[in-house]
C-alpha cells in the first residue's frame, strides 16, 4: 500500500474522532434551539464555565478568592482539601442546573416573543457575562483538568496495524473515549427524548408552544430542564476538550467551530448534527493534510466556515434540517 | 416650548426635505459641528486623542457601517473584523505602492476594496438567512484574516508578519507615522466621519434607505411590491463595506500605526462593533454614535474607577468589564430592544409636549 494513502487513513481516523468532540458541542445546541428557539451562542462559554467549575472544586479552590483578596487584602487561596473526580461533576452539574434556571428566570422569561435575533444576541450577553463570572470566580489561568480518563497512544491499534501495514497509526486513547461516551450520550437524549414524559413535552414544545401550553405543559419548566440538559452536554463536552488541551480561554472558541457543524447538519437535527461533525472534523484534517501545505498551513482556521458556506448555497436547510417554506 | 415644528413654516421643498426639519436639531447640530471642528482641535491633547477621541470617531464610522447593514437592511454579519482587516490591508498596500498619491485617496480606495470584498461574501444572501447568514459571514472573518497572515504578498514580505503605515501629509501636515499631532489625526478622522454620517444619513433618509427597511422588515412582502431584493442586499453590502473598510484602514494607518491581522482585527472586533450598534440602537445612525461613545468610555471609565481609585489589579478589572458589557447588553434588550436611540427618541417625543402634559 502506498504510503501517502496509509497517513491519509490515520489523519481520516483522527478526524472523526476530533469530528466527534464538534459534535459534542453542536448537540448541545440543537437541544436548545428546537426547544425553545433559541441560538444559543453561549454553549461553548458553557462548556468552559463547567470545566472551569469542575477544576475549581476539584482543587478546593475558593470561589471568586481573587476578588475577595483585591477587596478586603486577605491572602486566601483554597480550602486545601482535593473533591474527588465523581463527587466533583455531580456538584458541577447541579451549579449548571442553577445556572439553567437563573438564565431562565432572569433573562429569556423576559424575552418571550422577542424576535430570534434579539434573542441571539442575549445570549452573545450571556456568553460574555459568564466568561467574566467563570474568570472571576475560578481565575484565568490556564488549568490542567484530570477525571481518570485514560489518555496517550493506543498501543493496541498502534501494534494491530503497524501488523497489517508495516507503519503504527497514532490514535489517541482519549478521543476513543470521546467517541465511546458520545455515542451513549446521545443514546441516552434520544431514550430520554422518545420514552419519558418530560422528553415527551420538549418535543411537544419543540413542536409547537401554544398547543403544549394549550394541554398543560409548563415551558418554564421545559426550558429549565432544556437549559440543564444543555448544561450537561456542555459538561461533558467541557470535560473532553479540557483533559486533551487544558482549561482556557480557547475553550470557548470551540463553539464557534460548532456553528459550521449545525449548518451542514441543520439546526434541529440531532443526527444531522453527529453527521455533520464527523463531515467537517474529516473534511478539515484531509484538507490540511493534502491541501494545506500548499498554502501555508492553519487552513483548519476557515476551512469549515467556508464548506459550510459553500454547502448553504445549493442547499440552505442543511443535510438533515426541516425545509423552509416561507408565507407572507 | 423650543422643541418643536410649530411656527417654523417651510416655504420651499428644498427646506421641506432638510436632514432636521425642527430647529432645535438643526441648531444643535451646528453647535456639535462647531465644537468638534473649532473647538475640541485646540484644547486636546495626546492622552485624550489617543484614549477617546480617535477609537470614538474611527468605531463610529465602523457602526454606521455594521448599522447600515444589521439594523437597516436586517442582515446580520460576524465578519466586521475581517472586512475591516481587507480595508487596512488595501490601505496599506495603496500607500507602499503609489506614495506619491493622496492619502485620502487611499483611504476612500481601501473602502472601495472593502465593498467590493464585502459584496462578494453577501452574495449567499440571497439564498440563505438569519443565523445561516450570521455563520456565513463567520468564514469571512476567518478566511480573510487567515489569508493576510499566510500570504506575504499582502505584508510586503516583512520579517514580522506586521504591517506599518509609514508617514503621509495632507496639506504638508502629517497625519500618519510617528510624528503626527494629536490634534491632525483627530481631524483627518474627524473629517472622514462626518463625510461618512452624512452620507449614510442620506441614504438611509432615500428610497435606498426605505428599500433596506422593507427588506429588513419582510423581504417577501418587499419583493411583492416591487423591491428587487438582489439590488437592496448587495447595496447594503457595498455600502456597508465601504465604511467598514474606510474604518479599517484609518484604525491602522492612523490610530495604530503598525498591525497584525490576527490581534487588530480578530472575531472579538466583530463582537465589539456589534454591541456598539446593539447598545446604540439598531438602525438609528445617531444609535451607532451613541453605542461606539458607550464602549469605548465604558473601559476607560472602569479602568479610571477600578483600578485607579479602588487599586484593584489590571486582570481583574478586565474580567469585570466583561461582566458589566454581557450584563448591560442582556439588560438593554430586555428593557429597551432598540437601545440608547431609542431612550433619545421618547426624551425627545416628551420634549415636544414639555411644558404641557399632553
Amino acid at each position: 500500500m502506498p504510503e501517502q494513502l496509509i497517513f491519509g487513513m490515520e489523519v481520516f481516523l483522527n478526524g472523526l474522532m476530533a469530528g466527534v468532540l464538534y459534535a459534542l458541542v453542536a448537540l448541545g445546541f440543537v437541544l436548545i434551539y428546537k426547544a425553545s428557539g433559541i441560538f444559543n451562542y453561549a454553549q461553548g462559554v458553557m462548556a468552559l464555565f463547567s470545566a472551569l467549575t469542575l477544576v475549581g472544586i476539584m482543587e478546593g479552590q475558593v470561589p471568586f478568592g481573587h476578588l475577595i483578596n483585591a477587596i478586603f487584602g486577605t491572602e486566601i487561596h483554597g480550602f486545601g482539601w482535593h473533591v474527588p473526580a465523581f463527587a466533583a461533576i455531580l456538584l458541577t452539574m447541579g451549579v449548571m442546573i442553577l445556572l439553567a434556571v437563573i438564565v431562565q428566570k432572569c433573562v429569556f422569561r423576559h424575552l418571550v416573543g422577542q424576535e430570534p435575533i434579539i434573542l441571539f444576541m442575549a445570549t452573545i450577553g450571556l456568553a460574555y457575562f459568564l466568561e467574566g463570572v467563570g474568570d472571576i470566580m475560578w481565575g484565568s489561568e490556564i488549568k490542567k483538568l484530570d477525571v481518570g480518563l485514560p489518555q496517550g497512544i493506543n498501543t493496541l491499534i498502534d501494534e494491530t496495524t503497524f501488523g497489517w501495514f508495516g507503519y503504527g497509526f497514532f490514535i489517541d486513547n482519549l478521543d476513543i473515549v470521546a467517541t465511546v461516551i458520545a455515542a451513549l450520550l446521545v443514546t441516552a437524549l434520544v431514550i430520554f427524548a422518545q420514552y419519558t414524559k418530560q422528553g415527551r413535552a420538549m418535543r411537544a414544545v419543540a413542536d409547537d408552544h401554544q398547543a403544549a401550553l394549550s394541554v398543560g405543559i409548563s415551558l418554564n419548566f421545559v426550558w429549565v430542564m432544556v437549559w440543564s440538559v444543555a448544561g450537561f452536554v456542555a459538561l461533558v463536552a467541557g470535560i473532553m476538550w479540557g483533559t486533551k488541551s487544558g482549561v482556557q480561554f480557547s475553550l470557548s472558541l470551540i463553539a464557534l467551530k460548532a456553528l459550521p457543524v449545525l449548518m451542514l447538519g441543520g439546526f434541529t437535527s440531532i443526527p444531522g448534527a453527529i453527521v455533520g461533525g464527523l463531515i467537517i472534523g474529516v473534511g478539515e484534517k484531509l484538507f490540511e493534510f493534502a491541501i494545506g501545505p500548499m498554502v501555508g498551513g492553519a487552513t483548519e482556521n476557515w476551512f469549515a466556515y467556508v464548506l459550510a458556506l459553500i454547502f448553504l448555497v445549493f442547499r440552505p436547510q442543511g443535510l438533515f434540517g426541516e425545509k423552509i417554506i416561507e408565507r407572507v | 416650548m423650543f422643541y418643536r415644528e410649530a411656527g417654523d413654516f417651510k416655504t420651499s421643498y428644498k427646506e421641506d426635505n432638510q436632514t432636521f426639519p425642527i430647529k432645535f436639531d438643526r441648531y444643535r447640530y451646528y453647535a456639535v459641528m462647531f465644537l468638534a471642528f473649532a473647538v475640541v482641535p485646540f484644547i486636546v491633547n495626546d492622552y485624550w486623542v489617543n484614549a477617546i477621541f480617535l477609537p470614538f470617531l474611527i468605531y463610529s464610522i465602523a457602526a454606521i457601517g455594521l448599522n447600515i447593514l444589521t439594523g437597516y437592511c436586517g442582515q446580520v454579519s460576524l465578519g466586521t473584523g475581517g472586512f475591516m482587516a481587507v480595508g487596512a490591508y488595501a490601505c496599506y498596500k495603496l500607500m507602499t505602492v503609489f506614495p506619491e498619491v493622496s492619502i485620502i485617496i487611499h483611504v476612500l480606495l481601501a473602502g472601495g476594496v472593502t465593498a467590493f470584498v464585502c459584496i462578494l461574501f453577501g452574495l449567499p444572501s440571497l439564498r440563505i438567512k438569519g443565523f445561516y447568514l450570521a455563520v456565513a459571514t463567520l468564514a469571512a472573518q476567518f478566511f480573510l484574516v487567515w489569508l493576510f497572515n499566510r500570504v506575504p504578498w499582502f505584508y510586503n514580505y516583512s520579517a514580522s508578519g506586521q504591517i506599518n503605515s509609514p508617514e503621509r501629509t495632507v496639506l504638508d501636515i502629517a497625519v500618519t507615522g510617528p510624528n503626527t499631532d494629536a490634534w491632525a489625526k483627530y481631524m483627518f478622522c474627524l473629517v472622514f466621519l462626518t463625510f461618512c454620517a452624512l452620507v449614510a444619513r442620506n441614504l438611509t433618509r432615500g428610497s435606498v434607505g426605505r428599500k433596506w427597511m422593507a427588506i429588513r422588515d419582510m423581504d417577501i412582502a418587499a419583493e411583492i411590491i416591487g423591491v428587487n431584493p438582489l439590488k437592496a442586499k448587495i447595496s447594503a453590502f457595498g455600502v456597508s463595506g465601504f465604511f467598514v473598510g474606510i474604518a479599517g484602514a484609518l484604525l491602522f494607518a492612523v490610530y495604530l500605526g503598525a498591525a497584525e491581522a490576527g490581534d487588530s482585527f480578530g472575531i472579538t472586533k466583530s463582537f465589539l462593533v456589534l454591541f456598539m450598534i446593539i447598545i446604540g440602537g439598531l438602525g438609528s445612525i445617531f444609535g451607532s454614535f451613541a453605542g461606539a461613545a458607550f464602549l469605548v468610555l465604558l473601559p476607560v471609565l472602569l479602568k479610571n474607577v477600578l483600578v485607579g481609585t479602588l487599586g484593584w489589579p489590571t486582570d481583574l478589572a478586565a474580567h469585570f468589564e466583561f461582566i458589566i458589557v454581557g450584563g448591560l447588553i442582556i439588560t438593554f434588550l430586555i428593557l429597551e430592544p432598540h437601545g440608547l436611540a431609542q431612550l433619545w427618541r421618547v426624551a425627545k417625543e416628551k420634549l415636544r409636549l414639555w411644558p404641557f402634559p399632553h
